[in-house]
This record gives C-alpha cells, structure tokens and sequence, in this order.
C-alpha cells in the first residue's frame, strides 16, 4: 500500500515524511525521522514515556497517527533544549537527582513544561496530578516533583 | 597493601558530595541511547508468537505459510535452537523458557517467532503461523498446585532437599530449610503463641523499558548484540551456550537501562533475536511489547506463607517460625529459599525455623524483583510480630527493639553478623519526628523493618590515565542509577583530584574481564572496590614514575591529595609531582599509565532499614492514601547521597504499589487478565506523598569506604508498614496483598459481623 | 488502512456508509489507537473527524449548549460557561485518563465507545443530553441513555455519526456533580461512577433530579427509582439512605479485575449520597 507524504514542522523545523496510514506518530519520530528521544513505554497512552505536544497541547504520540502530524507543530524533547543552553527543566532535573535510569525523562520534561506554560505557579498537588500521566519507576516521584517545583521559582524570577 | 578490604575510617573529600552525574546531560536531552534505540542498516523485524494457553502440548506447528509470505526473512521454531545445554538443568530451563519445546508452560510461552523487513509483514507472519495445540490442565495458584492431584507442570522435576529421594515427579522442586535451636521447646516456654497465615499476589518489577536488543550474528559465527541489560557479560555467556557461538566471538554491549530491578538478569527473547539472525543472516531488532513484558518475563513470586511466634510477657521472643510457599512460575528457583533466608534476619533469636517450599505453576518463570523474596516474608513476620506486640501490650518499635539482631547475632538465615543497622535504625525511628506527627481524621500509623544481604561477585575494571592526566574509568556492571557518578567520586577520592576529571564508561563484553549483573545491590559495593583497587594499583604506578623521575627508591614516594611526594628530610628539595605532570610525562617514563584490578568482591554488608508510613483510609469505600512515609536505612557510606536517597525512595515507591495495588490476575483459564499498566496498578504521582529519607552509615568492615548496598532493602518493608498503619486505622488485621479497597472493605466488614 | 479527512460529517457518514471493510470514526484515537494497539481493532479505513467544522465548538444558545463531537475534554475544562453550567458533565470529563489523554479524548467517543464505565456517560446522562446524529441519509436526535446498548455496542446504524452532543437549557438553581471510584488516584478505569443533576424548588426542596449510574451494569443505567428517591425533599438523612438503596437494587456489577460485586453495590449508594450533595450545594441547596 503506498504511503502518506506528510508535511509538518518538528521542533521548528519544516520536516516531510512518508507513512503508512496506520503508523502512530511515535513510531514515525523514532523510525522514520530518528528521534528516539520519545519512548515507548506501553504504546496505550498509561505510561507517557512517549509524550510530545501537538500544536502546543500536550499528548501521547503513541496515541497520535502519524499523518495527523500534517500541517500542524510537533514538539519532542529534542527541541526543548535551545542549542547548547538546556532549558531550566533539565537543568533542574540533573540538580535535584530527578532522574535515576532516565528512561521516562523525556516525557517528564515535556509534560513538565506543559504544566509550567498554563500554570506558572502550581500547587504540590497540581504538580502531582498534572503527571499523573507519567508514570516512573525509579524514583518514587519525590525528586521530580521537588526539580519541577524549583524550575516554577526559577520561571517566576525571571 | 593495595587489595586490602577492611574499613579504614577517614575524611572524605569526594565521597559524600553531591556533583551531577555523568549520564545526565544525555539523558534530559533524549540523547541516551536505549535498547529499542539503536537501527542497524538491512535490520528486519522481530516478532515473537506467544502460547494463549496456560498449558498445552504443541501437536504441530506449520509455519510454511508464514514462511512464503513476501518479505519475511526467518521464522524460527524450537526446531532452530537444538539442545546444546549438556545436561546443565538450569540452562534446559532457560532454553525451554526462552522457547516451547513440546509443551506450552503459561499464557504469554513463546512457540515460534518471525524476522520481516517491517512490522506490519511480521504482524501479518505471525498470524499464519498454524499451531496445534492440546490444552492440558492447568495450576496457577500455588497452594493448589501442592494439593496431591494437582495437574503436573514439569514431569522433569523431583523434589529436591527431601529424604529419601522421591520416586515420582512433583510440583514441589524444593524444600529448603533454616534456622537452629529447638523451637518446639521454645513455643513450650512461651506465654504467648500467636500464629497466622498470609498470601502475597504476583507483582512485576514494571520498569518503564521493555526489553529490547540488536542482533546480528554472522555466518562466520560472529555476532554482535545490543541490548537493555543488568548483566551483559552474564548475558553473553547464556546466549553464547544456547546458540552455540564461542563466547569471546559474541560481543554484548549494553545500551542505557530504562529500570531491570532484577527482571533484566535474564535473557527472555535475546537467543531468539540472534537465531532469527544467524538464520536470515541479517541484524534482526527484536522489542517486546509491554502486553509482553508481563505476559513473558519474569514476575516475582506469588506466595502462601504460615507463622508462628512465641514471647514472653516480658517481650523476649523464645521461638519463631515460618513455612513459605512461594511459586516459581514453571521452572525451578530458589524463591522461597530466599523468603526462608530472609524472614527474620532482623532478629536475635535463640531458637527458629522457616522452611521454604519452591513450588511450579502454569505462570511465567520467576525472575528477581528487588530483595527478591524478602517484601513477602516481611509481610507475614513483621505483621504478625505487631500483632504479638499488640498481645502482650507492649508498643511495637520497643518490642523490635528488644528482639533486634546486633554485632554477634548468630543470624536465623546462618552467618553471625558484624556490626549491622537494625537496632540503629530502630533507635533512629523512635525518636522521629514522623512517630509524634499528629495523626488526622481517618489515619493511622504502622512502622515495619527489613533486610537484604548484598553480594560481592566477579569484578573487573581498568583505570586509564590519559595525558593531560584526566581518568578513564571502564567498568562492566550497568548503571542503573546513578553508578556512574558514585564510581566516579570513588576513583576521584583514591587519586585525589576532582570529580571532573573522571570518565566513567561502561564497556562492552569484548573489552574487559567477566563481570557479573548488577543485581543484589552489588554495583557501587563491587565496582566501588574494584575501582579502588585499580586506582591504589594506577598508584603504585604513579610513585614508580615518580621514583623513576627522581632517581629514587620506590619506598620512599607517597601519594597524598593527587600528587607524589618524596618523603624524608633528604627528599625535602624534591617538588610534588602532581597527576597531571605525571601524566604529561608518560610517554618519557614508560608509556602510559593504568591500573587494573579483577576481583571477587566478597565481605558484602547486610543492609537493614526500618520504615513508618501513615495511611488515610475512608470510612465508606475504603480508598486508601498514603499521607506520610519516612525511610530509615543504614548504607554504611553514602558515595552520593542524592542517588542513595534516590533508592531508598524508589524501593518505597515499589513496595507502597505491591502493598495497594499491584497483582497478576488470573482468569479460570489461566490467562492473564491485566498486562498492562492501565490494571497493572503502579502508583502514580498523586498516589504518593514526598518520601523523607533518613540515611544512617554504619560502616561494613570488609569495604574500604565501609560500603553496603542499599539499591533492594527499601522494598521489604512497605508491606507491612502499610498492614500495620491499616491495622492501626481500620482496626483490621489484613493477610491478603495487595490491600486493594475490595479487601479492606471485605476484611471491615468481617470484622464488624 | 485508509485513512480520510472529510470536512463534513455527511461525507464521513457516507464514508463509513460505504467502506466495505471495517470503518471507525477517529477523534481523539484514545480509545481507537489502544483498541489497534493490542489488535483488537484492524481497521479497513479511519474517517478523521477533527477537520469537520460543525464538530469543532462549544456553543451555547438560549436552548441550551451543543458541544461538537470533536471538542477535546480538556477544551470543555477551558470553557467558562460551561463549566459553570454543567461542572458535574465538565468534571466528569475531565476525569478521563491523564492530561495526556485528556487534551486528544471526546465525551462523543466516550460515549460511542460504549464502555459500561466511561467516566463522560453518567454526568451527560443525568444531565438530559442528547446526542445530534447524522447518517448519509438523514439526521436524528437520541438521548444520550439511549446509545448505549451493551459494552461495546451502540444503537448508532452503520453509517451514523455523531456530530455533537447536546445539553438543554438550565434551569436556575440547578446543580449537577460526578464521583466516581478508583483505587489509585488517577489513570484508573472507573469501579464505580455516579452521576446526579437535580434542580431546586423552593424553600431548597428538589423540585427534579436524575440519577446515572456507571460501571455497575453492562451499560451505564439512569436510575429512576433514585431520582425519584430526592424529589421533593431536601437531602435528608432518610431521603439520602433510600437513594443509595435505590443505587444499589440498581446495580447489576460483575467481579472482574476492577472490582467485586458487593464492593461496587455498596460503594455505588455511598457516591451517590455523595454526588447528591454536592449537586445540591452546587443549586444552591440549603
């Protein structure tokens, strides 16, 4: 069966790609473009290991077809960092021990920073359940939410 | 002397800080690379057919369908993995796990698999594959399948551990037995005898990465594996001895690990992978599926466990005792060897018997999750040494106290113990702040204790001094949580220069002696002193450089805080020769320099922890939170006390989930109902409160630095922690893990009848 | 698999009408995509709905709100007046799955995924709602209790798509609320959901109130017996105790991996109390 040209724009950049209908768009970041940064954890949308934003809305792209990605923005963890200036989030992350296999990192981040762009100033408990979507198995959450809660103070200063 | 293992005490400069890991810039910016993240050129696809059947002898399996369809390269049966295993019993389980021979042993079994040149083709492969199956009976639960008429899992197998040696089969592959004294007599002298029974369910260790590898294998008998492993140098020897490859021809390289906490020290479907590649002689990437991962890898053992505790009114146990049961999926283990070990090894018992039972069942082949066996066994004691507490009227940390094991203990499990933590941790949670918090509307308060030995095991690492005197530390044992920085600090403390100047790389198999896993906690304990080793022996490098440069003896050259100095008044013209200047001139004074050590790490430090947990619990539906934990645990030394806290706060995690909510439910058929984390229940991040982290450091004599493992222990408490805090809440005593909301409101209920 | 974005939804109607093969509608795709994942579901063709304009809003007019079956739920939580109007359906909504899923799920899929525990169907239920459907040939209004007919099963013909859901006009003094129960805090399948919207009288004594109850039956039920229990009185301890028996004579749970059946019939009348009392407080219930 012939596949779908898809145009759309990845972490900024005007990008093109050909898939088969049935592809989500996870498996098109780390197939078919080689970004590998978003994982699979589950493929159902329970884990969130392979969470991006879609037109600025945060998402589980394993739940996502690839040729929903034309005409619009797609935003992995490979385009958080802006060049070699990490964004506050991971600095933090790496600061307050966040991360221990860092396997669902990059879905953290990227669900963080969601968080951080509606809400500016949220409570333990708005942290808590805002990644509640995420799910990690290391770390008990204690130290992400302590990294995303310093990244907020740090925002806020700016 | 270099290879010395006994504690020294001493001011740490880079031991005890808290710099940023290696790994971390990698990891927050998606560039690490995992197992599923690497793509060889002309890779195909792997695909794995799994058995719906919880047993059922394989009539027949016609793949030629599967085989003509355009675009698949290899479809494998047992047929293409013959038996090379020699007798070796354990490696004949591993190749039957790895895949069915004549009989399908559990719902999830591998029975053949596909290489396509995409996903889809392999999909479509899988489903014309014809397999003639017969269903057997089956047992999954592990009381059940001791009953005399239980359905057979392993015609192979013959109880081991009894006498006389028995003449038929059994699903019982093991008795195992522990303890010493007369606990007969001493149930005679108690004044009270509290005895109870308890189930635990089946728990996954749920790491976030499935399993996933690389491979390719060449028709000249060379092959290459990538993959998401604890132990790829253990990894290497168990595909090599499968596959029949030589071992030195099979490098293993570990990809970063996305979580293993034990399920990853086996191979599941890596020999398929090479198979499927040596057969279509091209790379063959092979992921498992989460629905896979729970259906095929290996779970912890779901158990039945009966105890029994006499005391005096005084508080003073006179014995103890335990029969545990624990199921091993369907393959022989040593699982409730474990649990027998571990039961109560926190306390100073005079007479005491546990006897384990490792009994088969139509489940997948048990792996180890963390402390494995021990979360189970603490369950069962720990809950019921509240209840003699609450028996005899006495609170229960002065009751552990009292009866806590210390320097001099002959252990129940055997050993008697050096210095160790427990009655330190116990004294610890005493007087925290968390036992006089106020308690709110529908809390309670429990505290439990547990335990976890760590090994030693064969070790091996190299220490490469470059040039401009910055260090290239190479290790074979995975990383699984921050290691790297601990190995780093390590190296940093022993040659006396920055943390900075230490790269720590964890190499392939073809680069550096046999390691064994990082399992039983044994990472930063056995590469710790392995690195210490290596770097003492860099030393004795570096002074001869120095002696050599100065024109004078040896003995005369002492290392202090990153640089050679010559000692003794005769000397005092001679300026230090720092690392760097050493390095500088290495290719003048005999090329470069290293240190190398290969070791059995032996002397490992029991850990011991103690935990309080607070639990709200409403009246009505039973819905359970936890409010409040806190983790007392002893590390003997923390190399970076963020990643210790790190673990302490993970085992919790873990164990808070198995307590709640986490078990493998199975249908009358034997088929696994929930694999999938949508009810696979782990907690998630408004299931738990921060989790504060008390780390004490009595130091393990047989370590340099005093080092004990402390990546398991954590786990082990959390389940009676939170039956104790449920006791104290809802006044019920609950025997039956996890303590879902149905079962407390059941057990509520019951009690008020 | 095809995959088709029409910009109305007779063409997507006619599209599934025709498809020979098996053809779903994909909003969302959080419940489509799991389904492909696990290979429950092999599609023939997905018919992409998010490019239908009529599905796209939430408007509110003097007849009540028509959310298009396209809007996200995390677009219905962004919507002032309707959160004000209707919270109970708003948070109900809400409560699907993560903020992940939340800001791709519809209470349109919800619904016409027909689970017996989708958390949307007895908030919208309670609430009156309606559901617009357009087939290639005509279009019909259903409400919303009327769609489902066993799980996974609707009433909806071959062809027919909803194109948005409908909610009448409120009342003054109307308050409505949904609770479900779930082990975890978050994430989890409902065991129980309840939903109650009821509208005061006066002197704060209900004048009218629906009661649905979700995860207890093979399709979520409206619970007349429980309605009618809180008529006419004001939420008192007698009235409160014959509305959770009347939840649980309703019930008809199974035990299955979620839940048992004693459990989900007694916590089935503690969340409608609850539900109930929040609605009430919601009308300005004294």
């Amino acid at each position: 069966m012939a596949g779908t040209l898809v145009s759309t724009k990845i972490n900024g950049d005007q990008t093109e790609f050909v898939c088969q209908a049935g592809e989500t768009l996870l498996e098109v970041l780390r197939n078919r473009l080689g970004l590998t940064g978003s994982k699979e954890g589950c493929g159902t949308g329970d884990c969130g290991a392979c969470s991006v934003t879609l037109d600025g809305r945060l998402v589980c792209s394993c739940l996502v077809l690839g040729v929903e990605a034309q005409g619009r923005k797609v935003n992995t963890i490979e385009g958080l960092a802006d060049g070699d200036a990490l964004h506050p989030l991971q600095s933090n992350f790496i600061k307050h021990a966040a991360l221990q296999c860092g396997i669902c990192t990059p879905g953290f981040l990227i669900a963080s920073k969601a968080l951080l762009d509606r809400n500016p100033n949220p409570t333990d408990e708005e942290i808590r359940f805002a990644l509640a979507g995420n799910l990690c198995r290391c770390t008990g959450y204690d130290k992400i939410v302590r990294a995303v809660k310093a990244t907020a103070k740090d925002l806020r200063k700016r | 002397m270099a290879n010395d293992t006994k504690f020294r005490n001493r001011q740490f400069k880079s031991v005890g800080t808290r710099p940023p890991r290696p790994d971390g810039l990698d990891k927050v910016t998606g560039q690490a690379k995992y197992g599923a993240d690497t793509f060889a050129p002309g890779q195909l696809i792997g695909l794995v057919l799994r058995s719906p059947h919880a047993h059922a002898e394989i009539k027949r399996i016609d793949t030629s369908k599967a085989e003509k369809l355009n675009g698949v390269k290899a479809v494998i049966t047992s047929k293409d993995l013959p038996d090379l295993t020699n007798g070796d019993r354990d490696l004949y389980d591993t190749l039957e796990n790895c895949m069915a021979r004549d009989r399908a042993l559990y719902d999830g079994h591998a029975v053949a698999a596909v290489a396509a040149i995409d996903a889809p083709t392999a999909r479509k492969a899988l489903k014309l594959i014809r397999v003639t199956y017969k269903l057997l009976p089956h047992v999954t639960d592990v009381d059940e399948a001791m009953k005399p008429n239980a359905p057979l899992v392993q015609p192979r197998v013959y109880t081991r551990g009894v006498s006389p040696k028995p003449k038929s089969p059994s699903n019982v592959a093991k008795v195992s037995e522990f303890g010493h004294g007369d606990v007969e007599a001493g149930f005679k002298a108690a004044d009270v005898v509290v005895e109870k029974s308890y189930k635990t369910e089946q728990a996954h260790q749920g790491y976030i990465e499935p399993h996933a590898c690389l491979a390719s294998v060449g028709p000249d008998g060379h092959g290459e594996l990538w993959v998401t492993t604890q132990g790829h140098f253990i990894y290497r020897n168990t595909c090599a001895a499968l596959l029949g490859m030589e071992v030195a021809k099979l490098k293993v390289t570990s990809s970063e690990i996305g979580g293993g906490f034990g399920g990853k020290t086996h191979v599941w479907m890596e020999p398929i992978a090479l198979a499927l590649s040596r057969k279509a002689n091209r790379p063959v990437k092979l992921e498992m599926t989460r629905d896979e991962v729970f259906r095929s890898t290996g779970p912890t053992s779901s158990t039945s466990i009966d105890v029994k505790i006499g005391v005096k009114k005084n508080g003073k146990i006179t014995a103890a005792s335990a029969h545990l049961r624990y199921q091993g999926g369907a393959f022989p283990g040593n699982w409730a060897l474990l649990g027998a070990m571990t039961a109560y090894a926190c306390y100073d018992l005079k007479n005491v018997k546990t006897v384990g039972y490792d009994v088969l069942v139509n489940r997948p082949k048990v792996a180890a999750y963390r402390a494995p066996s021990a979360p189970m066994a603490a369950f069962a004691i720990e809950s019921t040494i509240n209840e003699v507490a609450a028996e005899i009227g006495m609170d229960p940390v002065d009751f552990r106290i009292k009866n806590a094991a210390k320097e001099g203990t002959k252990s129940s499990y055997g050993p008697t113990y050096g210095p160790i933590g427990i009655g330190p941790t116990l004294a610890a949670v005493k007087k925290h702040p968390h036992m006089r918090a106020k308690l709110g509307k529908n809390q309670g308060r429990g505290m439990a204790c547990g335990f976890w030995f760590n090994f030693g095991g064969e070790t091996c690492t190299d220490l490469n001094i470059g040039v401009d005197g910055t260090v290239t530390l190479t290790v074979g044992t995975i990383d699984v949580g921050g290691a790297r920085a601990s190995l780093s600090l390590i190296a940093a403390e022993e040659l006396g220069i920055p943390y900075e100047s230490v790269k720590c790389n964890i190499t392939d198999t073809g680069s550096l002696g046999h390691n064994d896993m990082t399992d039983g906690s044994r990472g930063t304990f056995s590469s710790g002193m392995s690195t210490i080793f290596a770097a003492r022996n860099a030393i004795e490098e570096l002074c001869q450089r120095a002696a050599d440069t100065w024109e004078i003896p040896v003995k005369d050259v002492v290392w202090d805080d990153g640089k050679a100095t010559a000692k003794g008044k005769k000397h005092k013209k001679l300026k230090p020769l720092s690392l760097d200047e050493l390095a500088g001139g290495s290719p003048n004074t005999g090329g470069p320099i290293a240190g190398h050590s290969q070791i059995v790490a032996d002397g490992a430090g029991v850990s011991f922890a103690s935990h309080i947990c607070d639990i709200e619990v409403d009246p009505e539906t039973s819905a359970t939170k936890v409010v409040r934990y806190t983790v007392v645990q002893d590390a003997g030394k923390a190399i970076h006390p963020d990643y210790v806290e790190g673990q302490f706060q993970g085992g919790a995690a873990q164990g808070i989930g198995w307590a709640l909510n986490e078990e493998y439910i199975y249908d009358d058929s034997g088929r696994l109902q929930n694999p999938g984390f949508l009810d696979y229940r782990v907690p998630v991040c408004s299931d738990l409160p921060f989790i504060d982290t008390q780390i004490l450091e009595i130091p393990n004599p047989n370590h340099p630095y005093g080092i004990r493992g402390v990546g398991e222990t954590s786990i082990v408490p959390p389940l009676a922690a939170i039956g104790n805090a449920l006791s104290d809440v809802a006044g019920v005593r609950m025997t039956h893990v996890p303590m879902s909301p149905p079962r407390i409101r059941k057990a509520i209920k019951e009690n008020q009848a | 698999m095809k995959y088709q974005t029409p910009s109305t939804t007779k063409e997507a109607a006619v599209l599934i009408k025709r498809e020979r093969g098996k053809a779903f509608v994909l909003a969302g795709g959080t419940d489509l995509m799991v389904r492909m994942k696990i290979g429950l579901t092999e599609p023939d063709l997905v018919v992409d709905i998010k490019h239908i304009p009529a599905m796209q809003s939430i408007k509110k007019s003097a007849t009540g709100f028509r959310i298009g079956a396209a809007v996200s739920a995390a677009e219905m939580g962004e919507n002032a007046p309707l959160k004000k109007a209707w919270p109970g359906v708003v948070e109900s909504a809400n409560l699907i799955g993560s903020d992940q899923i939340q800001n791709r799920c519809t209470v349109a899929g919800n619904l016409c995924n027909a689970s017996p525990a989708a958390d949307a169907v007895p908030a919208l239920i309670a609430a009156g709602a309606k559901a617009n459907v357009v087939g290639p040939q005509r279009r019909r209004t259903v409400s919303v209790e009327k769609v489902i007919t066993g799980p996974g099963t609707t009433s909806l013909a071959k062809g027919e798509v909803v194109e948005a859901i409908t909610l009448p006009k409120r009342p003054p003094k109307s308050g409505d609320a949904y609770l479900r129960f779930i082990p975890r805090s978050e994430m989890d399948i409902a065991v129980v959901g309840v939903g109650v919207s009821l509208t005061l009288g006066n002197n704060s004594v209900i004048k009218s109130a629906r009661v649905a109850l979700g995860a207890v039956a093979p399709t979520p039920l409206l619970v007349s017996a429980a309605g009618k229990a809180i008529v006419g009185t004001k939420l008192d301890k007698a009235a409160l105790n014959k509305l959770a028996e009347a939840c649980s004579a309703a019930c008809n749970p199974i035990d299955d991996k979620r839940g048992t059946v004693e459990f989900r019939t007694e916590v089935a009348g503690v969340l409608a109390q609850r539900a109930a009392k929040i609605a009430y407080k919601r009308a300005g219930g004294k």
